[in-house]
């Protein structure tokens, strides 16, 4: 018993799992003493038949509300990374252009996504470019700094050695900037779900998309609170995955040489 | 035979005819003078000849441009009068077979995400050499610097005079003829320091190269040089000049011998008069 309690790895999946089924079982006996009606709030148990009873429905509202994260995530890392580059290339338009990046930033998506949703009308579309929108400020703001973030003594050696602008993008600057951008995908990754379940609720009930946002208002109307709740868990549980994800692509990366990564297998 | 009197102050500027006996110079410094934007004078016009083969190092207190003399050398940084001549010639025709020169900064300066035989390829990669041409050269710079067993660490596994070795590789990689060092082993501890100390001087005599080398050290410059020029501050000028004409290459032997202690002596001495009046400057 002693040397698995003791193993690093086995803590940490243990501890936030046994809080986890705490925290359920206290839920489930709450709501059971108190008899709190199920329309009010449902305890697990009865989330968890409705995640089966529905599963087909929800599974492809899944789907959905994932098309749309992955396709924006991948969209605003290549534009985020691209930009990135451009910015770096000159201080002109790294001054001239960064403020629309802050612009696009602050800008709730709340408040810009029905006029996107007006304007282009494929819906799939128009949900891909919000979500995009907002994931795809870490991804600009992180990697220029990553690139900029050369080390002044490589950058002169570089230069002694009369090294060109896209060798020393390619050998220098890409390389040192990987921990940074590493450090903007799990950022963006959490904000592209966020992005595309906030585009999906502004969307609305039109019948032509059908993501989880979708089933949790469709939920709301028919006083389906279980299935709103499975539906919730559905989008937390993504968002946890595309976080892992996230981590195990920058441990695969960088754990050889950078000082966030070392360690990190042991 | 000023070998073991290495008394007589030779002052550069005034006795150009120096070198005439000598190899054929390096790199000849002909009243170059620094001024700094901010009007401070870096250097005053300095004339030095460097002789193929010569190990010379610069020594001094802080200001007293040794730095910025070995930039000007190595062209990181422009005179503000006079002149350079490299080979004989302008830094344009540097880089050609025969006329390489490799910098070694103060910090090993390798790049963390790249294993040790990849550092030591860089400046062939750099220099579009081909992956195949530079195996080779890569694998003897790393086996002279004694690190054959690391070639596929990366630095971070390595201590802080291995990286320095490695540093050392990748200028020999370039298989340069003139190495401009800046202080590479002010960092270390003095046991590293003598090694890769013993270890430079054997490269230089196989290699036959030109050493030019700034440090703080009066042993690490007795034992490796030689010549030694002394400098003073405010402004960077040339105090003094130690030759030291001892059979090479030196091994730690040296180190215990009297002459040894004989020139180290001495040169504490010239260092104390070229730090008495009141070095100020903010140079190096």
């Amino acid at each position: 018993m002693k040397p698995l309690l003791q193993s690093e790895a086995f803590v940490r999946i243990a501890a936030p799992l046994a809080v986890g089924v705490v925290l359920f079982a206290l839920w489930e006996t709450g709501c059971r003493l108190a008899s709190v009606p199920v329309y009010l709030f449902p305890k697990p148990s009865d989330i968890f038949s409705s995640l089966i009873h529905n599963g087909p429905s929800l599974l492809r509202a899944l789907m959905v509300t994932l098309r749309v994260t992955l396709q924006a995530f991948a969209a605003a890392v290549v534009l985020g990374t691209l930009i990135a580059f451009m910015f770096v290339q000159s201080r002109a338009i790294e001054v001239s252009l960064f403020p629309y990046a802050v612009l696009l930033q602050v800008t709730p998506v709340v408040a810009i996504a029905p006029l996107i949703i007006i304007l282009v009308k494929n819906t799939q579309a128009s949900l891909t470019i919000c979500a995009t929108l907002v994931a795809l400020f870490p991804i600009i703001s992180n990697t220029t700094l990553g690139l900029r973030s050369v080390d002044p003594g490589l950058a002169n050696y570089f230069r002694m050695n009369r090294a060109g602008r896209l060798k020393t993008l390619v050998k220098l600057r890409i390389p040192g900037a990987l921990p940074y951008f590493f450090g903007g995908l799990r950022i963006s990754s959490g904000l592209a779900l966020i992005g595309a379940v906030v585009a999906e609720f502004v969307a609305g009930t039109g019948g032509r998309s059908s993501g989880l946002a979708y089933e949790i208002l469709d939920a709301g109307f028919t006083l389906d609170i279980p299935r709103m709740f499975a539906a919730l868990f559905l989008i937390t549980l993504t968002g946890v995955a595309l976080f892992a994800a996230m981590v195990v692509l920058s441990r695969l990366a960088l754990s050889n040489w950078h000082e966030s990564e070392i360690g990190a297998q042991t | 035979m000023n070998a073991l009197l290495p008394g007589q102050p030779t002052d550069e500027s005034t006795n150009p005819m120096i070198a005439s006996s000598e190899p054929p110079p390096a790199v000849e410094v002909l009243s170059a003078e620094k001024v700094f934007s901010n009007g401070t004078r870096g250097l005053a016009p300095i004339s030095l000849n460097i002789a193929e083969g010569e190990f010379l190092t610069l020594i001094g207190p802080s200001g007293c441009g040794k730095s910025t003399l070995l930039k000007l050398i190595a062209n990181l940084i422009e005179p503000s009068d006079g002149r350079l001549l490299w080979w004989r010639g302008d830094f344009t025709q540097v880089g050609r077979e025969g006329r390489r020169f490799a910098f070694v900064f103060q910090e090993p300066t390798l790049m963390p995400w790249a294993r040790v035989d990849a550092n030591v390829r860089l400046p062939l990669e750099l220099a579009n050499v081909s992956a195949a041409a530079a195996a080779p050269v890569v694998a003897d710079a790393i086996e002279r610097v004694g690190l054959s067993a690391f070639a596929r660490h990366f630095p971070r596994q390595l201590s802080g005079g291995m990286k320095m070795r490695v540093s050392i590789a990748r200028a020999l990689a370039t298989n340069p003829n003139l190495l401009l060092m800046d202080e590479p082993f002010g960092a270390l501890d003095e046991f590293t320091r003598n090694k890769l100390d013993a270890d430079l001087v054997r490269l230089w005599w196989e290699r036959k190269l030109t050493n030019v080398f700034v440090t703080h050290s009066i042993y690490e410059a007795v034992f490796l040089s030689t010549r030694i020029i002394v400098m003073a501050a405010n402004p960077g000028r040339i105090f003094r000049t130690m030759t030291i004409d001892q059979p090479q290459p030196r091994d730690e032997g040296f180190r215990d011998s009297p002459k040894f202690a004989a020139y180290c002596r001495e040169l504490s001495t010239w260092l104390a008069e070229a730090s008495l009046p009141s070095a100020t400057g903010a140079t190096s």
